[in-house]
């Protein structure tokens, strides 16, 4: 069976890291595209936000697949980080990078803490959860509203830190996907022999205009360029 | 009791001879090769070649090498190509010009026979190499590409841009890798063979010393190859890899080996020069650069120390355009070389010490393009500037002769059998095809028609004509053996003297230089075959060989190398004084014609010295094997 | 100059190693960095002491047997280098180098800064080759090749299995090593016929070899003394997906 073949090889294990990765980037985009309608106004966004909860199965079929491809994606790297702890039982007293990427550095801690912020991220805008716990004079929600989406937002992003976090897991989403849209089309063999073949033009931009368009959100909320 | 040295040669017309010797050869039944185990010693071009196709056909076989994997034996550090008689470029090649080629270049003094066979199995090489997967470089149309390369006028070298030998190592490793995954070939990395086994006057076995842990046990079998290549570090510097070594034979030697033609050594015009006392080894440029540069040094001695640039086009001496007209910058190796001691003799050589003579791109690069030339040499030029921190496509290179092969090896008959039955040696380290001198492409040519296409024929007849009984491991042979070595193991450790072994074999390099380099003559030789017993002597009162003989000890190991040469440069400078006249890469000074080329003695000195043991102490033996040339009309070599 | 050595020494495989003090003096900037070790291992021995042990063979960066970390980085600061043709003129007088051996669980250290690579030679074993018996073969000009083919596979297959790649890799992995055999015969129409299934058996052979996974950071193409491209880990990834999609169903996929 050709996927336990893939399940068993490192190679084959990036492969499915990579796959479940792109997936999560054409995700991350569309989400990051659903985002920007905060800018048009209340009633657009609120109106898409009741678009998506009418499709019903289908919503949840995508939200299954999602988590899916996060529990898949989180696996292998376990499992490669696993391997790769053992490949290098004795490490070197001294050792110089030199050309590898800060964002392929940090694809493990930032990709735990790209979970981190996921689950906060779930429990704070689709569950609502944080808000009865953080339900003290400075409330994150002061009233978190299921069908009031551009609500939640303009309400979410007005304390600091909460604010400040968004923009650095944002960060290294950033990082994350300057190394991951990029390597992962390399992993699965779609590329073509290149001169510099540590260039990444496609990568760069989505990587830039995900984390633009992520981050534009709370920072323009914060300080009040939308209300 | 002289040595039989009954060469085998076929009778017949030439060119019929190898097919002929094929067919009356004796076969064994497929069946029964599982049950012969032959002993591959070396894993470079001729001994990764042949265990593979042993391996292929079914004999069970044994490899080994001191480098830590086959892939790396030093036959993957030669550069320029291998030639063939494809006649592709239809520029009038054929098997008959590149035997006369090849027998003339080795100023006649290689056995037709062999060298025939040599040049119809060069076919052959090529298509085989191919099939492996070699990359060797293509025309647009997706045939194979050509250059001409040293002493030759055709097209007829093939090369993977300039590291021809590591792709067809390469090859041979892969072929050998796939037989070890099979099960046909057992690799022994990291172990070394320090003794021949002989029991009933028949090669047996080995005895090796496993570089790793220590231990010294024999290996038995029914017949062994020796494939370990030249013995040119015995100059301390040369273009050979640090570890190549004389070992393997010179033990074999002093089991009953005949040693053929030790002084005919070549010199290789185009290396880079010494730097300073630190140098460990030379590095050869290959020889493909003088197809496009232009080699000269100033006219005048004033100008040594002049930058070459500013030194005028009338004021500089092309001496090889100048001495030999037709073939110019692509003069055979030994007479390029000669060439360039020459007028370094006279004091016009450049760079450090005056030991240097220009290899010039300026004119090449004119005419085609900084481009064309990058194409051509790139990774040479990188390499050159990567050591001597020059741009050669600025400044001319600077390159001088370096001890580069040897042509010299164990005397072998037509089967690549030694005097001792059952013992073969294959590639350099025999002393077949080459003469008294090898040209360019030539070397891998030869090592793999040894492994690939002779001994996989010749060693079945061998196996099948012999009567072989099993030899216990506690014969009384091999227990002396292995003993032997115990016993030579634990003396060098034992010695605890002041010297270092480097620093006797920095010694025996300058005698050997010195005397038995590039020109020689009577009084050096002699005084050379004074001063090396004497050297010989300290060393085993005054080495020191630190560490213990039960682990990794690259020390240990390279004491046991260095006393062998010590023994081999003595027999070197013997085989060089006994050969009154010059040929090839030995050149005597007292031989030469009035314009200073070397002068042949046909009359006397048309044969092949094999040279006997004697035993400890006492000469070694002379025996002549005559060559007769039947083919081929005597003649001085002229090139110019 | 004089610089200050800190290098590995370990006596046996098993042996606790550590770094070790020494000083290199008049060292001329002319020098190899292995004539450098020369030097010293040569005024060790006259104290008595044992050698420092380092492989070493051809000494003009091709046979692949030289190799240590110099200063965290492989082969030393030079690109496009292998350690024996890294020149002094390379560092400083009064430069400390810190010199380690490559550190790979699949490469066990032998003594000092020597490894076994013999992990190498059993991915080759694993199908690093086309398979042709001697003498099976016609005119070498009977398969043209097409040029850029033809070059494409001689950049992979100039691969001198140093190991630096396994050496500055963060996962330890041996994907340049293996990619560059796959995709040398790979790119040639004598090696098509196992193409697949040589990609899947080699991989399969690495994992096995206890190398890490390739996560593409780059190191290994910058160290590699040939620098062949990490194109090739793209290639051989390609070859092994399409080789697993399409093999018959087998466990481990390729196997005979």
């Amino acid at each position: 069976m050709w996927l336990l073949t893939l399940y068993r090889s490192t190679v084959g294990k990036k492969a499915i890291m990579a796959v479940t990765g792109l997936l999560l980037v054409v995700f991350v985009i569309g989400h990051m595209a659903g985002n920007l309608q905060v800018f048009v106004g209340a009633a657009r966004m609120n109106g898409y936000a009741a678009f998506l909860k009418s499709t019903g199965e289908l919503l949840w079929v995508v939200r299954l697949g999602l988590l899916a491809a996060v529990l898949l994606h989180i696996l292998m790297a376990l499992q490669l980080t696993r391997i790769k702890a053992a490949a290098r039982p004795v490490d070197y007293q001294k050792r110089q990078p030199q050309v590898s990427t800060v964002a392929s550095r940090t694809m493990r801690w930032g990709g735990v803490l790209l979970l981190v912020f996921i689950v906060f991220h779930l429990l704070h805008f689709t569950t609502g959860t944080i808000f009865p716990w953080a339900s003290a004079p400075d409330a994150l929600h002061p009233e978190f509203s299921h069908t009031d989406v551009y609500g939640n937002v303009m309400s979410a992003f007005h304390t600091p830190w909460v604010v400040l976090f968004y923009v650095v897991a944002m960060l290294f989403l950033l990082l994350h996907l300057f190394h991951g849209a990029w390597s992962s089309v390399r992993t699965l063999g779609l590329t073509t022999p290149s001169r510099q073949p540590m260039k990444r033009h496609v990568a760069t931009v989505v990587a830039l205009v995900v984390w633009l368009g992520f981050t534009a959100v709370p920072v323009a909320v914060f300080f009040g360029v939308i209300r | 009791m002289p040595l039989s040295l009954d060469s085998r040669m076929p009778a017949g017309p030439l060119a019929d001879k190898w097919d002929k010797h094929r067919f009356d050869m004796k076969l064994v039944n497929p069946a029964n090769k599982r049950k012969y185990t032959v002993l591959v010693v070396g894993s470079g071009l001729a001994g990764a070649s042949a265990a593979a196709s042993f391996s292929e056909m079914g004999y069970n076989v044994r490899c080994y090498c001191y480098q830590d994997s086959p892939r790396r034996a030093h036959s993957i550090a030669a550069q320029g190509g291998i030639n063939a008689a494809k006649n592709y470029q239809n520029d009038g090649d054929s098997i008959q010009r590149l035997f006369y080629d090849t027998i003339n270049g080795g100023d006649f003094r290689a056995r037709e026979a062999n060298v025939y066979r040599l040049a119809q199995i060069s076919v052959r090489i090529i298509d085989q190499c191919v099939a492996q997967g070699v990359p060797f470089a293509r025309e647009y149309g997706g045939l194979l590409a050509n250059r001409s390369f040293g002493g030759a006028q055709v097209s007829r070298t093939f090369y993977a841009r300039g590291q021809t030998g590591q792709q067809l190592l390469l090859g041979a490793y892969q072929a050998l890798e796939k037989e070890i995954a099979k099960g046909g070939v057992t690799m022994y990395p990291r172990a070394e063979m320090l003794d021949l086994i002989v029991v009933n006057g028949r090669a047996r076995g080995i005895v090796v010393r496993d570089e790793t842990t220590g231990t010294i046990e024999p290996h038995l079998a029914d017949a062994v190859v020796l494939a370990t290549g030249g013995y040119g570090n015995v100059f301390y510097l040369s273009t050979n890899a640090k570890g190549c070594n004389t070992t393997a034979i010179w033990r074999s030697y002093k089991r009953g080996a005949a040693f053929a033609n030790p002084c005919y050594t070549q010199i290789h015009p185009t290396c880079i020069p010494v730097a300073g006392e630190h140098q460990s080894k030379l590095t050869l440029m290959s020889e493909s650069l003088r197809n496009d540069g232009r080699v000269w040094v100033p006219k005048r001695t004033d100008d040594i120390a002049k930058a070459p640039g500013s030194i005028a086009e009338s004021d500089r001496d092309y001496f090889l355009e100048r001495k030999y007209p037709s073939f110019g910058n692509l003069s055979p190796r030994d007479i390029a070389s000669r060439a360039a001691k020459e007028v370094c003799d006279e004091g016009r050589g450049v760079g450090p010490g005056g030991r240097g003579v220009y290899l010039d791109f300026a004119d090449a690069i004119n005419r085609l393009g900084e481009n064309k030339i990058r194409e051509r040499y790139g990774n040479l030029f990188e390499m050159y500037e990567r050591i001597t921190d020059e741009n050669p496509y600025r400044v001319p290179m600077r390159i001088y002769p370096a001890v580069h092969y040897t042509m010299g090896g164990l005397w072998v008959d037509y089967n690549l059998m030694s005097t001792i039955p059952g013992l073969h040696v294959a590639g350099e380290a025999n002393f077949s095809d080459h003469g008294a001198n090898r040209l360019g492409a030539s070397a891998l040519m030869q090592g793999l028609a040894d492994g690939y296409f002779v001994l996989p024929n010749t060693i079945g007849d061998y196996l099948a004509s012999n009567k072989l009984d099993p030899v216990p491991v506690d014969a009384p042979e091999v227990r002396a053996a292995v003993a032997d070595v115990q016993a030579r193991t634990n003396r060098l450790l034992s010695i605890k003297g002041k010297r270092t072994v480097a620093s006797f074999h920095r010694e025996l390099g300058k005698i050997m230089w010195e005397y038995c380099g590039m020109a020689r003559d009577a009084a050096g030789l002699s005084k050379a075959i004074e001063l090396i017993p004497r050297l010989r002597e300290e060393f085993w009162a005054g080495v020191n060989v630190p560490g213990s003989g039960s682990d990794l000890n690259q020390t240990l190991e390279y004491a046991g190398r260095v006393a062998d040469f010590l023994e081999l440069g003595e027999l070197m400078c013997r085989d060089a004084l006994h050969r009154n006249e010059s040929a090839g890469g030995h050149f005597r000074t007292e031989y030469q014609t009035p314009d200073g080329e070397a002068l042949r003695n046909d009359d006397e000195f048309a044969y092949v010295a094999a040279w006997e043991y004697g035993g400890e102490g006492a000469a070694p033996i002379l025996n002549r094997e005559p060559l007769v040339f039947e083919n081929i009309k005597l003649s001085q070599r002229s090139y110019k | 100059m004089n610089m200050k050595l800190r290098v590995w020494r370990q006596s046996s495989p098993d042996a606790k190693g550590a770094l070790k003090e020494y000083a290199a003096t008049d060292v001329s900037p002319d020098m190899s960095f292995l004539e450098m070790l020369d030097e010293l291992n040569e005024r060790l021995m006259e104290q008595g002491e044992v050698a420092i042990a380092f492989d070493h063979d051809c000494r003009e960066g091709i046979c692949g047997s030289c190799g240590v970390m110099i200063n965290g980085v492989a082969h030393g600061p030079m690109k496009g280098t292998a350690t024996c043709q890294l020149h002094m003129r390379s560092f400083k007088d009064g430069d400390t180098i810190v010199i380690e051996p490559w550190r790979a669980a699949a490469f066990p250290v032998v003594k000092d800064l020597v490894v076994n690579r013999g992990a190498f030679d059993r991915i080759i074993q694993a199908g690093g080759y086309v398979s042709v018996a001697t003498g099976a073969a016609k005119d070498a000009n009977s398969i043209p090749v097409p040029k850029e083919d033809s070059d494409a596979a001689m950049d992979a297959a100039a691969c001198i299995g140093c190991g630096a790649c396994v050496a500055a890799c963060p996962n330890g992995s041996a994907s340049l090593f293996t990619a560059a055999k796959v995709s040398h015969l790979g790119l040639l129409p004598q090696g098509q016929p196992e193409r697949y299934r040589r990609a899947l058996k080699m991989v399969a052979q690495m994992d096995l070899e206890s190398f890490g996974g390739c996560t593409l950071f780059g190191e290994c193409m910058e160290a590699c003394p040939k620098e062949i491209s990490i194109d090739f880990i793209s290639r051989m990834n390609r070859d092994f997906l399409v080789g697993a999609a399409t093999a018959p169903m087998e466990r481990g996929g390729g196997e005979d």
